[in-house]
């Protein structure tokens, strides 16, 4: 009977205390640095893409919603023809971060992604791309891979050694 | 003590009991927020009041089905029992002196007679339904009023005893030196009791006790039949709490402030502390809700009578 009687009081005296609902729309709530939220396809400091089109982000997608087509460009870098995300599959597990080889594939603390029709849930590459680097400012792929392409011959990237010229004996 | 325009009153209190009714939709889920720290519906309109309005409008719109199972005329009945019985008992509620719809010498036993009709709409809902959860629920509606509407009566005697009558507005006439809780408070908790029993809330939900029964009687229920039992409900703890003011806390007397205004403080006073109760409390199993309302309440609301009683014939009523 005390029990129940004090209970009642207690109960009441919440009346009193701060309540704990984030008034939302209002009230944006603090989202991490590394929440995962809306997919971007981030550019190399230089502005060029930093996708090569390895597929390995698909591949590790548990719920098959990464679509796209590798093609390489005149200087023979592999970028993407068509990358689409279907967010309306999408659970933002952000596997295809942790596949990613090259820091292309990022998850942004943004998940107000609400639409009226499905089909604008299917993010196509313009919708994907941002101007800069993302999470990775100063990482840029092409200029540390060992990778020839137009304008940076072998030995040519970042702590690489030119390579071994295996007719001549000169150390 | 009738009424000088009969017609005013009776519009006055029906349209009040339906108005206060529908927003005690927003009043308890607003004060049940408070009390677990939450905000509770603010968006439709200001504080959120209009969700009155949202509740109602989707009410309307839904579809009102009848399943094929049920016994079709019982089943529409039903929800229209609980709302002309809550309602006829506010024909006897005093709101303040000369508001009143009909002044009964046997105002209170009118009361106990249609609060205690409202349970055949529960039954019978719970039984046309032709579903095991509805009729679980209206079995134990069925049980629960028996054994609580014994002692509400009984605990009432102490009350009439004390006014030497059973018209309402006498009894609130008799409070004009002190309140009746004061001298009444065993009788106060049992009412209080047996009418959180009677309304069919919270400690006391064993009839639609959701986690078990689903919905309990009105688990068929749905579009604006299942709205009536809601109505019905909110209605009933306003003729509860209204009663509880006039029998205990002196009705309309108050100071300085008019009778209407106090009889409604007194009346949202209570309405508040049934949805306090809905906060803090769990429900009790059945067995123990039965051998409560029979082995513990029905002995001390008889003892409250007979001292009373005996209290009366020594000194008087004064």
């Amino acid at each position: 009977m005390i029990g129940i009687l004090r209970t009642i009081w207690l109960v009441f005296l919440h009346a009193f205390q701060k309540r704990i609902t984030v008034q939302y729309p209002e009230q944006k709530p603090y989202l991490a640095p590394r929440y995962r939220g809306r997919i971007v396809l981030s550019r190399d400091p230089d502005g060029g893409e930093r996708c090569v089109a390895c597929n390995l982000c698909a591949v590790a997608c548990p719920v098959d919603c990464i679509a796209l087509q590798a093609t390489e460009d005149a200087n023979g870098r592999r970028y993407p023809e068509f990358f689409r995300i279907n967010f309306s599959r999408c659970i933002f597990c952000g596997f295809c971060e942790e596949a990613c080889p090259t820091y292309a594939i990022q998850l942004t603390p943004d998940f107000e992604m609400g639409e009226f029709h499905r089909k604008n849930l299917v993010y196509e590459k313009e919708d994907l791309m941002i101007d800069g680097p993302g999470k990775y400012p100063d990482y840029n792929f092409w200029r540390v891979a060992g990778v020839q392409i137009g304008g940076k011959d072998k030995g040519q990237a970042a702590h690489e050694a030119r390579p071994v010229d295996v007719r001549s004996l000169l150390p | 003590m009738t009424s000088p325009y009969p017609i005013l009153s009776i519009l006055g209190i029906v349209i009040g009991a339906l108005t206060i009714a529908a927003f005690l939709i927003w009043v308890e889920r607003r004060l049940l927020a408070l009390w677990q720290d939450r905000y509770g519906p603010n968006r439709a309109g200001p504080f959120g009041l209009l969700q009155v309005a949202a509740d109602a409008i989707k009410m309307f719109m839904k579809e009102d089905w009848i399943p094929p199972f049920a016994d079709k005329p019982v089943f529409i009945l039903a929800p229209a029992i609980v709302f002309v019985t809550v309602l006829m008992s506010f024909a006897v509620v005093p709101v303040a002196p000369g508001i009143i719809v009909s002044d009964l010498n046997i105002g209170l036993l009118f009361f106990l007679g249609m609060s205690s009709l409202g349970v055949y709409s529960i039954v019978l809902a719970g039984w046309s339904s032709d579903n095991k959860y509805a009729l679980i629920g209206g079995l134990r509606a069925a049980a629960q009023m028996l054994s609580y509407e014994v002692f509400m009566g009984l605990s009432l005697m102490g009350v009439v005893l004390l006014a030497g009558s059973f018209s309402l507005p006498a009894i609130v006439a008799a409070q004009m030196k002190i309140w009746f809780v004061i001298p009444q408070l065993p009788g106060f908790v049992l009412f209080l009791i047996a009418g959180l029993a009677e309304t069919r809330r919270i400690p006391f939900d064993l009839p639609e006790a959701e986690s078990e029964l689903v919905a309990g009687y009105h688990s068929e229920y749905s579009g604006m039949k299942f709205g009536m039992f809601f109505v019905g409900e909110y209605m009933g703890i306003t003729l509860i709490s209204s009663m509880i003011a006039v029998l205990f806390f002196g009705g309309w007397l108050g100071p300085v402030l008019p009778g209407v205004i106090w009889f409604l403080i007194k009346t949202f006073a209570f309405i508040s502390f049934f949805v306090l109760l809905r906060a803090a409390l769990p429900r009790p199993r059945f067995d123990q809700l039965m051998s409560w309302g029979w082995k513990i309440m029905l002995p001390l609301a008889l003892a409250n009578m007979l001292v009373t009683g005996a209290a009366v014939l020594i000194w008087g009523n004064r």
